[in-house]
């Protein structure tokens, strides 16, 4: 017989009633413990779940990696206490495939490519703003007033960064002067030192400017004379690649220039490598364009337009602007930039620029399928 | 009497069996359907952004006709195999070694050593060999550094940094297969030839190198299909110029949402692989070891 064993011979009711008998019971202090030690575990983990039903409402937002950073988002949810979720995505094709998942009502807020706008609109998706409770007449009117923010005469859109497709350089390897103009894609003396930003419709639009020839108007008769000038640039094109890409060709010394390119590939780098530049050309600027809309099926209309109101006032331009994903121009012109920060992003060129440039659209089906095999050609030897 | 009964006896299927057999049903669902649905949106045609079942051999006539989307197939299977000989004539000795010339005891060490390529992620290891091969990267400054060179040279985006990217990962799979297929070689076919009278020299070309074939045609068709349909390692080290078919495929689907022609070329792909499997399979029997 074990001698740790009671007259039942079970060791552990021994065991038990020995240490309960310890200075008002080891099992008594235990058991308390254990009691207390879930109640804080409870409670800690309702915390969320009771600071949520006191901010209980929630703005669900289809965005833009550059509408990821806290200091965009914080301000605004500290503000109306909510909470502010985002899913970021890349290219419309992507966002619509993510609101075919979800059920009607899950988003409340959409950053969309402004051309894409009315597409997106047409599809039924989008709710169109009432025009009179909107901060309009600080925003730039050549974004405010471009075709694509409307459709059927409804503001769909309202725009709230944009940038250029233009030219992104290293100033200690090139010459600036050279990049003033279009003519540096066939310039003999960056032969093998270009990158190009892998996206086949500015670039065309780009050689298009370069021509002579509006890039919103470029029809299929003008695509051979584009082909020609695209394929003679090839001699200097060392690479083609997406953003990550060609900043690790220019950052690691492989290329000295990136085409169809400007601040959303450098402005960003910049601070810590101030040798960087970005301009665009002379013969005319070809302009991106981000724009906000509502949902119309979003269970949240008001919060909403709240947030659309925040992001396009001047203290979350600001914000937006110098995001961490990537740098651009604020749609607002009363934005509040530090003197750094308005040097890197040419803030005080910025009427100059938007005088002599147009908006990129999207590309027309009929010559689509034509300009991505001029480009695929091009890509090849 | 007996060959008269066994030839009158009915053939019976056991359909219930084949009916519920997972891997048939898992093989039609994912391998089959998919593969029938390619192809027959191969014939079909995108218009005006819609599909369209034109079922005609359009798409098929543009990709052979183009030089510039047949140039995708041609630069494929040049740099596939130029990566599969390279891969095969670094990884033979390494195999050789380990096999033959390493201690048993450490050979397991120095496999695990092998293997670790396929521990790092894909696209951080094509990141990284741009690290090593850019102007400013390690090799040139070094190279700069102890006074070989004066100008950096020009080693990243091009087809030889993708082939560098793929030989870097192929030769150690093909290492494994070689590696395998040699410590299996029993030792009387050496032993024999050498009481033929045969040399060190002699017995590798004539009996080594032949027993091995298996384990060089698997690692060399494994290498092959993996490299020849990788979109990752060109992508980035070979810089977007002089595509590959891989990279011609994406250009259709995220660009265009082509997918008649996206699938042309798929097809293509596939057609070229299993020519491959037809040549090699004889090879990769390991009968006679």
């Amino acid at each position: 017989m074990n001698r740790f064993a009671g007259p039942d011979g079970n060791i552990e009711t021994e065991i038990q009633k020995s240490l309960l008998n310890i200075d008002g019971g080891i099992m008594n202090i235990l058991s308390t413990v254990i009691r207390k030690t879930i109640l804080t575990v409870s409670f800690v983990s309702l915390l969320p779940v009771i600071t949520l039903t006191v901010s209980a409402q929630e703005l669900n937002a289809l965005v833009w990696c550059d509408h990821a950073d806290d200091k965009l988002l914080k301000p605004f949810e500290e503000m109306h206490n909510v909470k502010v979720n985002i899913k970021t995505y890349e290219g419309t094709g992507a966002a619509l495939s993510i609101i075919e998942q979800s059920a009607p009502g899950d988003w409340d807020v959409l950053v969309v490519d402004a051309p894409d706008a009315p597409t997106v609109a047409g599809l039924g998706l989008l709710e169109p703003y009432d025009a009179s409770t909107l901060p309009m007449s600080d925003l730039f009117p050549q974004l405010t007033e471009a075709p694509f923010n409307y459709l059927d005469g409804k503001r769909y859109t309202i725009p709230e960064k944009f940038g250029y497709y233009g030219v992104a350089y290293n100033k200690d390897k090139v010459d600036p002067e050279d990049m003033k103009t279009a003519e540096v894609m066939w310039n003999p003396k960056y032969k093998g030192r270009v990158a190009v930003y892998d996206y086949y419709f500015p670039t065309m639009q780009l050689v298009a400017i370069s021509m002579g020839i509006s890039p919103d108007n470029i029809t299929a008769d003008d695509l051979e004379e584009i082909r020609k000038r695209l394929l003679e640039m090839k001699p200097n094109i060392k690479m083609v690649g997406d953003i990550v890409s060609v900043q690790n060709a220019l950052v690691n010394g492989d290329v000295d220039i990136i085409l169809n390119a400007a601040e959303f590939v450098v402005s960003g780098l910049m601070p810590t490598l101030p040798s960087l530049d970005w301009n665009i050309f002379e013969e005319g600027g070809l302009m991106w364009i981000q724009g906000l809309s509502i949902f119309k099926d979003s269970k949240n209309k008001d919060l909403a337009l709240e947030f659309v109101k925040y992001v396009v006032s001047p203290e979350g331009q600001s914000r937006l602007a110098t995001s961490e994903c990537y740098w651009a121009m604020p749609a607002n012109s009363t934005t509040q930039l530090s003197d750094a920060e308005r040097e890197i992003l040419r803030w005080d060129e910025q009427p100059g620029y938007l005088a002599r440039s147009v908006p990129s659209t999207i590309s027309r089906p009929e010559i689509d399928a034509k300009m991505l095999d001029i480009w695929t050609e091009f890509l090849q030897k | 009497m007996a060959k008269e009964s066994k030839s009158l006896k009915p053939l019976h299927i056991d359909y219930t069996r084949w009916a519920f057999h997972p891997a048939l049903w898992f093989t039609i669902c994912f391998f089959i359907f998919p593969l029938a649905v390619m192809l027959a949106i191969s014939f079909w045609q995108r218009v005006y952004g819609r599909l369209s079942a034109t079922w005609d051999v359009a798409n098929y006539v543009k990709f052979f006709g183009s030089d510039y989307l047949i140039d995708s197939l041609t630069n494929s299977i040049e740099v596939t195999v130029l990566t599969t000989v390279i891969s095969i004539l670094l990884a033979y000795p390494l195999a050789y070694i380990l096999a033959f010339k390493v201690p048993k005891r450490i050979q397991g060490i120095l496999l695990l050593v092998a293997v670790m390529p396929f521990w790092t992620a894909y696209v951080v290891r094509s990141y990284s060999w741009l690290l090593v091969i850019s102007e400013n990267g390690i090799l040139n400054v070094f190279l700069k550094g102890i006074g070989l060179i004066d100008q950096p040279l020009e080693m990243a985006y091009g087809q030889g940094a993708t082939v560098l990217g793929f030989v870097h990962f192929f030769t150690m799979l093909i290492t494994l297969t070689i590696y395998a297929n040699l410590v299996q070689i029993k030792s009387s076919y050496w032993k024999a030839a050498a009481d033929l009278g045969a040399g060190p020299v002699r017995i590798f070309f004539r009996v080594t190198l032949p027993l091995s074939v298996p384990g060089i045609v698997v690692g060399a068709f494994i290498s092959f299909v993996i490299a020849i349909g990788d979109y990752i390692t060109p992508q980035i080290l070979g810089g977007g110029t002089d595509i590959l078919i891989p990279q011609a495929i994406m250009l259709q689907i995220s660009r265009a949402a082509n997918f008649p022609m996206a699938s042309v070329m798929a097809v293509t792909l596939m057609a070229v692989v299993v020519l491959v499997y037809a040549i090699s399979a004889k090879h990769m029997k390991m009968e006679r070891v």
